[in-house]
């Protein structure tokens, strides 16, 4: 699948989409966090406070609870600050 | 309804004329225009917006049809920037169309509340000096915009 990063996620990992593929047991959004920063230095550092990261798949807003499987692409970005 | 995601700069009065030319007889109009701040004790040069334009069409549609049904909007337009914006540039306007005044400026209020919180825009500020930061979210924002929750919004049971 597809990740695509946004805002200072973007800056902090230095790129503004990769394509992974996680194993199995990455189950949701928020398995999905882990993983990457499990596997990442830059991962680890840029998403210290996984807590605030959010998430949208295929274009939708959800939750760390979110099922990943079937997803083409997941965004993962800091808190909006729009308007 | 209009939703619209653009770095193009927008002209705030020709899209007001725009909108009040196609009202069919209803009875009130309310407009907001968001500008780039850039106070004295806090000068702004260039504000920066980063945006996941396909993602802010969706989450902005759900918020008009959400503001629809709350509000019995008649008709409703959202126009947002991104990119590179001067101080004092218009970011975004938000346009409502309703039968009495207190639907069509409620809604105008329930939408931006949202879009500070909801919509994938990021703001940077760059300073006259050359410093750049991310804003950070207000806590202000989040306050406002929980003021419109209802049990049923799954983003309130968070």
């Amino acid at each position: 699948m597809k990740i695509l990063y946004f805002a200072w996620l973007r800056e902090r990992l230095n790129k503004d989409s990769e394509e992974v593929t996680p194993p199995p047991d990455v189950e949701t959004v928020g398995d999905l966090i882990g993983w990457l920063r499990a596997n990442d230095e830059a991962a680890e550092l840029a998403m210290a406070n996984p807590k605030i990261i959010r998430a949208a798949i295929d274009e939708k807003l959800v939750g760390h609870d979110a099922r990943i499987a079937g997803a083409k692409v997941v965004a993962l970005f800091p808190p909006m600050t729009g308007g | 309804m209009t939703v619209r995601i653009e770095q193009a700069p927008f002209d705030p009065g020709a899209e007001t004329n725009a909108f009040l030319a196609a009202t069919r007889g209803a009875g009130a109009a309310v407009t907001f225009t968001g500008l780039v701040r850039s106070l004295p004790d806090d000068p702004v040069a260039t504000l920066t917006l980063d945006c996941y334009p396909e993602l802010a069409v969706n989450q902005i549609g759900r918020m008009i049809a959400e503001a629809t049904e709350r509000f019995g909007l008649l008709d409703a337009t959202v126009i947002h920037r991104y990119g590179a914006l001067a101080a004092g540039a218009p970011i975004v306007q938000v346009m409502t169309l309703a039968s009495h005044r207190q639907a069509a400026f409620a809604a105008a209020e329930f939408l931006m509340d949202y879009l500070k919180t909801d919509a994938p825009f990021w703001k940077k500020e760059t300073s006259p000096g050359g410093d750049a930061r991310w804003v950070e979210p207000h806590t202000a924002d989040a306050a406002a915009r929980a003021r419109w929750q209802s049990p049923r919004d799954p983003e309130a049971r968070k």
